[in-house]
């Protein structure tokens, strides 16, 4: 395994008028390529800040962040674009879709701002359609999709450029626990089979435990980073009672 | 980032809120429309006027008789025949600034032809007086210098006569009767319309000076003419030529330096530029009248772009998220705007060009559509477009990923 991410003294410090509130206090941490953690801690321990930074939507007041061994804390706000769309892909909470656009449409996104062809686009968009089990949902809109179908086209479009990296921020927080487990299933299968590494923020234990490895923050510090068996979702699943397949509206 | 997908979303986002898109282009649309209808407005005034010079003659310059003064009275303009023919011939050959110079008899006769008679003008001029007017006949020959030094019995019949007298009938070779003299029609003169001041010029008949002198204004004065017609050799020396006169005249008159003139020089180009000038500036104070509509109509861009920014702020936190850069969301919303300054503007401009069709037609006030106006005002639109659109659209590029992804 290789290194993905070291962050080093990563320190963040938010300016509220005259206040110095400091989200991150001097936190180092080593991800390797291929991993899937879970990042846990209560609101305000700068779990969101340390993830800013890491998906490059931020920039740390000091310290280092080396990204695939580059130091790319002091890039322009154009370079870190770009890095967020070839290397990184976003999962949220609240799906962020655009709304009154199709499925197809929202996961082409990332493509749309890397020059590629039209029929690139649409192709590369199919196939991690097709990955996230959406195959002929993709005229769909948002409105018209199932949360937990919804969070799938989120992951399709995170997938999209084959990015090293995905983001995932509390992305069970709205869904249900068997479309939880779906989701959770879904990024397992994307670490097993593909290595991509995930980085999943929750502050639900149970959901914690599909991870390798558990880091839990604590007033912009690391408190906790242990290894842990991870269950597997796929196992779950079985084990729960069938219901009938949501069906679109 | 390509531009036909960027114009696509555009068009999307603009097809979202109809009635708002169609609302703030209507801003530009009635805009562009006023720039163009009060152009063509502007240009059919100078237009017209400039036809009226055309028709006048360039850089024409007319010298008239003086005041006679009999104890104390002047009896005004005309009242006495100072100038002669000989005046005509010095100003024509010593006056550098003087291209031709032609001396005028004027006179109202009846014109009898067969049982129909018309009452109008008569001139007896030189060949050059219609030179000086850029006047050439649609039928026959015009004056020739052989008819002048002949004294032959011939005319020239303008449009508005010939019509009186011959109506479908060509007058060339007939015979027509002016003061009971018999005259033969060499030509007819091309139509000239009417001047400014509404009088028919084509309501005319010329004839030799000689001839003139002789058979129909009299032999009270001989060698004496009411006007003489002159032509400067361009725009430039018109003031030249005056003065030139001026002083010849004097000379030739014997007019001592307390004494007045006693004949006039008439500018009449100079009277016709002054009034092309003011349709100049009325051309240009009502397109800029109607830019400030435009300028309004920009105003409404800016600030429906604004709170398209505001509302779709979380959008833009998206796309930036999944690797929007901050040109790559200006551009996005400059071409919104753009699209919808241009879609107004050319609705605007198709407007612009029925309404002027419909004041020419409805008040007959001429109207004259240019190609540049058309240009300046679409262009004009689209430059309101950018520049309303920037501040927006730089808005939108500065917003902080987070804040905007975080925003409800």
């Amino acid at each position: 395994m290789s290194e993905l991410i070291r962050v080093e003294h990563l320190v963040k410090i938010y300016y509220l008028g005259e206040v110095q509130v400091p989200a991150l206090k001097g936190m180092g941490l080593t991800i390797q390529s291929g991993e899937f953690i879970a990042i846990m801690g209560a609101s305000g321990s700068g779990k969101s800040t340390f993830m800013n930074i890491i998906g490059c939507l931020d920039r740390p007041t000091q310290g280092n962040y080396f990204f695939e061994s580059a130091n790319i804390s002091g890039l322009s706000r154009d370079e870190l674009a770009r890095i967020r769309n070839k290397k990184i892909g976003f999962v949220f909470q609240s799906f962020n879709l655009l709304s009154r656009t199709s499925a197809l449409e929202n996961v082409e996104l990332p493509l749309f701002y890397n020059g590629s062809s039209s029929q690139a686009r649409r192709q590369r968009a199919m196939e991690a359609l097709t990955e996230v089990g959406l195959n002929g949902r993709e005229h769909h809109l948002p409105s018209q999709l199932s949360g937990g179908q919804q969070q799938r086209v989120a992951i399709a479009r995170a997938l999209v450029n084959r990015p090293s990296l995905i983001l995932a921020d509390e992305p069970t927080g709205n869904l249900d626990t068997r479309t939880s487990l779906e989701i959770i299933d879904i990024f397992q299968k994307l670490n097993q089979e593909s290595r991509i590494t995930i980085i999943l923020v929750t502050h639900e234990s149970d959901i914690a435990t599909y991870a390798s490895r558990h880091v839990v923050f604590r007033d912009g510090k690391v408190i906790q980073d242990s290894p842990s068996p991870p269950r597997q979702a796929a196992q779950d699943l079985a084990q729960m009672p069938t219901i009938i397949e949501e069906t679109s509206p | 980032m390509n531009f036909p997908m960027t114009l696509r979303i555009a068009f999307k986002a603009l097809s979202r809120n109809k009635m708002r898109s169609g609302l703030t282009m209507l801003g530009i649309i009635i805009g562009v429309g006023a720039v163009i209808a009060m152009i063509a407005i502007g240009s059919g005034a100078k237009a017209r006027i400039q036809e009226q010079i055309a028709s006048m003659g360039s850089n024409l310059l007319i010298i008239l008789s003086g005041s006679a003064t009999s104890g104390g009275v002047r009896h005004g303009s005309g009242s006495i025949p100072t100038l002669t023919i000989e005046d005509a011939k010095a100003i024509a050959s010593e006056c550098s600034a003087v291209k031709y110079a032609a001396p005028v008899l004027r006179g109202i006769t009846q014109v009898v032809f067969g049982n129909q008679n018309w009452s109008t003008v008569t001139y007896g001029t030189t060949p050059e007086a219609l030179l000086i007017r850029d006047w050439p006949v649609t039928r026959g020959r015009s004056l020739t210098q052989a008819d002048v030094d002949g004294a032959m019995k011939v005319c020239l019949l303008g449009q508005t006569v010939a019509d009186n007298l011959f109506g479908e009938m060509d007058p060339v070779g007939q015979i027509v009767r002016i003061k009971k003299f018999p005259f033969t029609v060499t030509g007819v003169l091309s139509t000239k319309g009417q001047t400014t001041w509404g009088q028919d010029q084509d309501d005319v008949v010329y004839v030799p000076l000689t001839t003139g002198q002789r058979l129909l204004f009299g032999k009270q004065f001989p060698g004496m003419v009411g006007s003489i017609s002159v032509q400067a050799t361009g725009p430039d020396t018109l003031k030249l030529a005056e003065e030139q006169i001026s002083q010849l005249l004097r000379q030739r008159h014997r007019l001592r330096a307390n004494q007045d003139n006693d004949f006039f020089v008439r500018n009449l180009t100079e009277a016709f530029s002054t009034a092309e000038e003011s349709a100049k500036v009325m051309s240009i104070l009502l397109g800029a009248i109607a830019s400030i509509s435009l300028l309004v109509g920009g105003i409404g861009i800016m600030n429906i772009m604004l709170v398209s920014v505001t509302e779709r702020t979380r959008e833009i936190g998206i796309r930036m998220a999944v690797g929007a850069r901050g040109r790559d969301i200006l551009y996005q919303f400059l071409i919104e705007a753009l699209v919808l300054s241009l879609t107004g503007g050319i609705i605007g401009l198709l407007l612009g060009v029925g309404a002027s069709q419909l004041i020419s037609y409805s008040f007959k006030w001429p109207t004259l559509i240019s190609p540049q106006s058309l240009l300046l005002s679409f262009s004009f639109a689209g430059g309101v477009g950018i520049f309303f659109g920037f501040y927006p659209a730089r808005k939108a590029a500065q917003l902080d990923p987070i804040e905007a992804l975080r925003y409800e």
